[in-house]
């Protein structure tokens, strides 16, 4: 086939629930490429020379390669390809930003739709599942090195592989009682389901890597008790962990959850199953959901799939900006989630048992760039009204977590109280301490927090070979990182 | 998993529970508080730690059944095990010689208030204490906070032991006799915590009191314990648990602490009437 041929071969979509069906369970909505569609759509990939694909991939796939291999039938081979370079292929394959990274990219999408790279990603990922075992990499001799890797997000599951790989001996501590992160407390079973996190993870434990679950670093040890106990290197991975609110009237009312709370009671706590399990969830009949993100796509759908007979977006800005991944807001338009778009909450009403009932809106128009480059939301004078609702979710974004830096006065901050880290080292004002991830980052994306792990594995390998490694000369800590 | 070593009734439907978790038996600081899950279908509880044992590696809880999860709890017994124990959580009592205090313990709170009571005297200071129950045969640890404190007054609603009064009536007390308290520290029902609160405020003495709202994760992620003080809205498993009392909203807790009343009530039920079943 030439390249001609290649690229007359549309785009192949990818099977799923169907939009009436899905919005009444927690199943994975689209059900992957079968084998032979999964090969057709891998003939579409031109085998670039120089792959531009690959420049827009954090953790550096070789993506024609594993492609290749797909197309060639050999899947067992493309996902040894794709361990390579990435630890977590199922999960990426599911929830990363294709379409504004690899695929964004990919030069079939100059002239039409770019090779669906993250979908043979996940394809290549559930072959090695179903087949029952995992493509387990060769490690290095033990270096008689310990590193404590503080946070399972996808972050530190990545810096524990590639340390594990490299010879180290790694332990992962976990706050909660489930490793993964916002993968299983915050993404929900629909989009990412909970067993394909747990066999990554599990694949990390075959590794060697001692997961200590239950166990808040700041409170049961800080750094610097970590670092007189014998580990030699930390990696501090503790995401985006502490939900902002807006500060507004009523914003403590029964029935107004942050995004985090929501998602934590019904994926994590499985809440969805009640009184199977005991964490209750409200039930709702109307909902708002603040907030134009993943986040807010996610617990919009959690809401619908929970029993709400309404579930409503409420966004400053306009559909263009939204920060959700334009898949997840087509699903959720699929299933009825209703858009107020240009509108923002200013206070919520309650009823005297302090539950709430209503949200006043107010409407908004678009002015002059901000900081962001986005075009600032401007409130309409006396476009306010008030909308019934019985449950609110809050998802504005995520903070950084207090603990550690309370506990570690000699760890840098940035304005935000975000770790202060070398996007080039992970390096933090902290010896022997590293970060990356959204606790440096602010709330950012699965793959850039595994991005980061790779980073810090190999500057941890380098430091722990050579301690003087720490003082070399390295590019300045760039503070901050504009987001969202 | 977490070995029970000991299980204890206190009073009728107050339970006390030793545990295995060697780490926050040695970290743990008065005023600090656990999270637990029983097993894997269990919600995740707080619960404030009342005594602990570096040596034997264990930690104390006490708690009254109100649902589900304290029933279950109060069917194990020592060699059974808690699923999952995660702490010490929440900031420990600021410790430090002021002069004479009084450290007010009600229903569960006494269990919280008795080493946070010993923290103080320990630190120098002159503890009065006050415990209170609706009657008799739900007062306990009488014995361990008296032996901490310079005097204990102890009251019941029904007069069925000490004095018949509420704890403010006590409080009352030794404010017009002359002492003077430096700080008041005050742990039970919410109810009494705002009535201890909205008397000390009359009176100006600085009074602590320690909050229990719904957790889920215990260590700020979730914001679902948030409380309002000062008018600015704090979560209590990081912020607290224990907060300037006459700063407090505590009718926001109450309201707050009701969100699932009926869901609970929904799985008390169902739990009791599955044992029933199985008793056959
Ligand atoms: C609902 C939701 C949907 C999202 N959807 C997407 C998506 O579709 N695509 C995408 O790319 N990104 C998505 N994101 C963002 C993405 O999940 C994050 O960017 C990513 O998980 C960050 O990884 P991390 O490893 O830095 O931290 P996290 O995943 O946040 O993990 C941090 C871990 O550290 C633990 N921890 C925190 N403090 C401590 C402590 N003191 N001691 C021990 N453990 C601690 C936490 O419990 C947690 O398990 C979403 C986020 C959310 C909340
Ligand atoms: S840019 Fe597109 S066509 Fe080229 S190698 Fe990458 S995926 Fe294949
Ligand atoms: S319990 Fe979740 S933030 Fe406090």
């Amino acid at each position: 086939m030439d390249a001609k041929e290649r690229m007359k071969i549309p785009r192949h979509k990818m099977p799923e629930q169907k939009p009436e069906e899905r919005r009444k369970n927690f199943n994975e909505v689209p059900f992957g490429y079968p084998e032979d569609i999964a090969m057709e759509e891998a003939q579409r990939c031109l085998q670039c020379k120089k792959p531009s694909c690959m420049k827009g991939c954090p953790v550096e796939v070789n993506i024609p390669a594993f492609i290749k291999l797909v197309a060639e039938g050999h899947h067992w081979e493309a996902i040894k390809k794709i361990k390579e370079t990435n630890s977590l292929p199922a999960v990426c394959g599911r929830v990363c930003p294709q379409e504004s990274q690899c695929e964004s990219m990919c030069i079939v999408g100059k002239k039409g739709e770019p090779v669906a790279v993250g979908r043979l990603e996940r394809f290549a990922a559930d072959f090695e599942r179903k087949a029952g075992k995992a493509a387990k990499p060769d490690l290095a001799p033990p270096s008689g090195k310990k590193v404590a890797v503080v946070g399972s997000g996808p972050a530190g599951l990545t810096v524990a592989g590639d340390l594990a790989r490299m010879g180290h001996k790694v332990i992962i501590f976990e706050a909660l009682h489930k490793a993964g992160g916002v993968l299983v407390y915050g993404i929900p079973e629909f989009r990412l389901p909970k067993e394909i996190v747990q066999a990554e993870v599990d694949s990390l434990v075959d590794l060697g890597i001692e997961l200590q679950l239950n166990e808040v670093i700041g409170k049961a040890d800080t750094l610097d008790e970590l670092l007189q106990n014998g580990f030699d290197a930390i990696f501090v991975g503790t995401g985006a962990g502490a939900p902002i609110f807006m500060n507004i009237p009523g914003e403590n009312l029964i029935g107004v959850y942050s995004a985090n709370e929501y998602l934590t009671r019904s994926n994590l706590m499985k809440a969805y199953l009640f009184p199977q399990y005991d964490t209750p969830i409200i039930k709702s009949n109307v909902v708002a959901v603040i907030g134009g993100g993943n986040v807010a796509m996610d617990s919009a759908r959690t809401a619908l799939r929970l029993g709400a007979k309404e579930v409503n977006i409420i966004y400053r800005r306009s559909k263009d900006e939204m920060p959700a991944r334009a898949e997840e807001v087509h699903h959720a338009e699929e299933e009825g989630i209703i858009f107020n778009l240009l509108t923002n909450p200013i206070r919520y009403i309650g009823d005297e048992k302090g539950k709430v009932i209503a949200v006043e809106c107010q409407k908004m128009e678009l002015g002059e760039p901000d900081q962001s480059g986005r075009r600032r939301p401007v409130p309409i004078v006396g476009s306010e009204y008030i909308k019934e609702v019985d449950t609110v979710i809050v998802a504005i974004g995520n903070g950084p977590n207090p603990l550690i830096p309370n506990t570690t006065p000699d760890l840098q901050l940035n304005r935000k109280g975000n770790i202060v880290a070398s996007l080039d080292t992970c390096k933090t004002s902290k010896r022997g301490v590293f970060a990356g991830g959204d606790i440096v980052r602010g709330a950012a994306t699965v793959i850039l927090a595994m991005g980061d792990g790779k980073v810090a594995a190999r500057s941890i390998d380098a430091y722990l070979k050579d301690p003087a490694w720490w003082d070399r000369p390295a590019p300045e800590p760039q503070p901050e990182k504009k987001k969202e | 998993m977490h070995k029970i070593v000991k299980t204890e009734s206190l009073a009728p439907s107050m339970f006390l529970m030793e545990v295995e978790a060697p780490k926050i038996a040695a970290k743990r600081k008065p005023g600090q508080f656990i999270m637990l899950r029983i097993d894997e279908t269990g919600e995740r509880v707080p619960f404030t730690i009342s005594d602990g044992n570096t040596e034997t590696g264990t930690i104390t809880i006490v708690y009254q059944v109100v649902g589900k999860t304290t029933a279950q709890m109060a069917a194990l017994k020592p060699g059974d095990s808690i699923l999952d124990v995660v702490g010490p959580l929440g900031k420990p009592t600021h410790m430090e010689k002021v002069g004479t205090v009084c450290c007010i313990g009600g229903g569960t709170g006494i269990a919280i208030a008795y080493p946070i009571a010993k923290g103080l005297r320990e630190a120098g200071n002159k503890v009065l204490s006050i415990l209170g129950a609706r009657t008799k045969e739900l007062l306990f640890y009488e014995d361990q906070v008296r032996s901490i404190s310079n005097e204990l007054l102890v009251c019941t609603d029904d007069g069925s032991y000490g004095q018949k009064g509420l704890v403010t009536e006590m409080l009352k007390q030794l404010i017009d006799r002359g002492e003077q308290l430096k700080l008041v520290v005050a742990i039970g029902p919410v109810p009494m915590m705002k009535f201890v609160a909205k008397m000390t405020k009359e009176y100006n003495i600085p009074t602590i009191v320690s909050l229990n709202p719904i957790m889920i994760d215990g260590s700020g992620m979730c914001g679902g314990c948030r409380v309002s003080v000062g008018g600015a809205t704090k979560f209590v498993c990081v912020d607290g648990p224990e907060f300037d009392a006459h700063q407090v909203d505590f009718e926001l807790l109450t309201k707050r602490l009701a969100s699932y009343r009926e869901e609970e009530a929904k799985s008390y039920d169902l739990y009791k009437h599955n044992c029933k079943l199985g008793r056959g």
